[in-house]
């Protein structure tokens, strides 16, 4: 546990460049200044790693480094996906917290192999402490002589720079991220063209999640090997998971992945309270809930969750006991769905509000016979149909908690009140 | 209409962003104009902070309508934003909700009397490991029960 992003954590100060110097933070970085790597090198490393990106999407990172045109003439941009909001994700807040100087150190290996000298990280605007925290870690970075222009006497230049959000969920998609740096409405753009080739103020640009970054200096500073070897077979490595809900702590672990569903359940101390274990979301609101008996048999890495019928996402488990309503639960997830739609796409602007409406009609006793039905009619025309993956993050909970909970929701609207609260 | 000390602030982002490209510090300034106007905009700080970033007012208009940390209605000096979603939820952030709501006299997107205090349900804050919380100002507070929401509110001037 705790082995790469978290590895200072019990640190006094862990956040300090001292403290992330003296477990070989910035070797990587002044190997580089040296002309000691080739971009070659690293790319050949993180593939072997088998380091994919760890926001929610999974994108093996090395391939992802590899899709940008280095050797185009002009600027280049490396940006970090700071912005988290995605209901029961709370983990790259730690990583800015109590180590910021790796997603620094990541963020200037990608600049060196990508050949963009100008990196932005995007913190979501509530993130004040971990803003302050990265601004101090910047600080430090630069007054080592760590960034900056000609840095260490090389011919190596890299200025990075973080950037607030001012509270919009969609600014985590990373074209709507780019609109937003750029100063407008945080909506997606169409892709293709992707931003390896049209970007950050036109130009080619890579954006990586933040724990994605931050692991990338001990993956050099160790090899890829190393990583790979502690995870398990198609997810390489280790991964942090927030344990949130029905749990006695509650807390984000760093374990490696293949991990089985119910050594991390025990690791967050159990059910609260000896509670029974009812539902599991296992990668964050967008991905589909499952029943305590498939989560109970489920490992944690991509292909084991997805085996089970989920994703791993971003590694945000929400526990729920036998005392949630389900009907509650998928109300609220949708009225976060309702107020986070950016409002480009007709299928999700008018769809998640139909599916909230809907599910708060059910809550309020009002629920009609075929609005299950219904329901299911609309997530289904918003899946697929959207420039962004905002409306599958919405239908996707929808579908899954009628699939697996419906008798709940056929007793609410049938009774007018809920078969678990009363 | 920005006062020299929020100029100042704007300027410090302004520099992060290549020649011309100023009104990527859009959203702090609207920011720093705001808090130098009770936590509050209008059509003239946007406009004006639209004149300064050299930007048309109608798209400093559409970021500040945009974005859910900018206010366009009076609001408290200080702001409850109270996360409800689902890892909150699940830990009781609706019962704290309504205790805040029964200790202040005002429901959720009102304003105190006095003026000091406004709660807003937000959605998630980020801190799921912590729920149920809240933020005011730049602050989270985590692991609420009601006595902290009471010592917390109490201690508000």
């Amino acid at each position: 546990m705790n082995e790469v992003c978290f590895k200072n954590i019990d640190k006094d100060q862990c956040w300090s460049l001292a403290n992330y110097e003296a477990s070989g933070g910035y070797s990587v970085w002044r190997k580089i200044l040296k002309g000691e790597y080739t971009p070659e090198q690293i790319i050949a490393e993180l593939k072997t790693s088998g380091l994919r990106g760890r926001g929610g999407a999974g994108f093996p990172t090395g391939l992802k480094w590899s899709f940008m045109p280095r050797n185009a003439p002009g600027q280049k941009y490396i940006v970090c996906n700071s912005d988290e909001g995605e209901p029961g994700t709370c983990k790259d807040r730690d990583i800015l917290r109590f180590n910021p100087h790796a997603v620094i150190e990541g963020m200037a290996i990608g600049s060196f192999v990508m050949n963009a000298t100008v990196g932005y990280n995007y913190i979501r605007g509530e993130f004040i402490e971990p803003f302050n925290r990265f601004e101090g870690a910047l600080k430090e970075a630069y007054e080592a002589g760590l960034l900056g222009k000609g840095i260490n006497d090389s011919d190596i230049d890299f200025d990075l720079y973080s950037h607030l959000g001012a509270g919009a969920y969609i600014c985590g998609e990373e074209t709507a991220l780019l609109e937003s740096i750029e100063g407008k409405k945080g909506q997606p753009r169409f892709k293709p063209p992707f931003p390896a080739n049209v970007g950050l103020y036109g130009k080619p640009t890579t954006i990586n999640n933040t724990e994605s970054f931050a692991s990338v200096p001990d993956i050099m500073l160790n090899g890829g090997q190393w990583f790979a070897d502690l995870g398990v077979a198609n997810s390489g490595g280790t991964k942090l998971f927030s344990v949130s809900g029905h749990v006695t702590s509650p807390a984000n672990f760093e374990v490696s992945m293949g991990m089985p569903f119910k050594e991390l359940l025990e690791l967050a101390g159990g059910m609260r309270n000896g509670a029974k274990l009812k539902a599991v979301i296992p990668g964050g609101s967008s991905t589909p809930v499952l029943t305590a008996e498939v989560a109970m048999a489920m490992t944690m890495d991509y292909d084991g969750i997805d085996k089970a019928g989920s994703m791993l996402g971003a590694g945000s488990v929400i526990i729920m006991d036998d005392s949630t309503c389900m009907v509650e639960a998928l109300t609220r997830l949708a009225h976060f769905y309702y107020d986070e739609s950016c409002g480009q796409c007709t299928p999700c602007r008018e769809g998640t509000g139909w599916l909230y409406r809907v599910l708060k009609r059910i809550m309020d006793g009002q629920g009609k016979a075929d609005d299950i039905d219904l329901l299911l009619g609309v997530q289904e025309k918003i899946m697929g149909n959207t420039i962004c993956a905002l409306g599958d993050a919405a239908a996707m909970p929808v579908e899954s908690f009628l699939r697996n909970f419906r008798e709940e929701f056929e007793y609410y609207i049938e009774h007018g009140k809920s078969m678990v609260k009363g | 209409m920005i006062s020299d000390n929020a100029k100042k602030q704007i300027n410090s982002w302004i520099e992060k962003y290549p020649q011309g490209k100023q009104s990527s510090a859009v959203m702090e300034a609207l920011k720093v104009v705001q808090a130098e106007n009770n936590n509050q905009l209008n059509h003239d700080l946007i406009q004006a902070v639209a004149d300064y970033l050299d930007m048309p007012g109608i798209a400093a208009a559409e970021v500040a309508t945009f974005y859910e940390n900018y206010n366009h209605k009076p609001v408290g000096k200080h702001i409850i934003r109270f996360c409800h979603n689902i890892s909150c939820m699940l830990t009781g952030a609706d019962d704290l909700i309504s205790h805040l709501e029964a200790k202040l006299g005002v429901k959720t997107g009102e304003v105190t009397e006095d003026g000091l205090i406004s709660v807003k349900k937000v959605e998630c804050l980020g801190a799921c490991v912590g729920a149920p919380m809240f933020q005011i100002g730049d602050q989270y507070y985590e692991n609420l029960t009601t006595d902290k929401v009471d010592e917390i509110v109490d201690g508000l001037k």
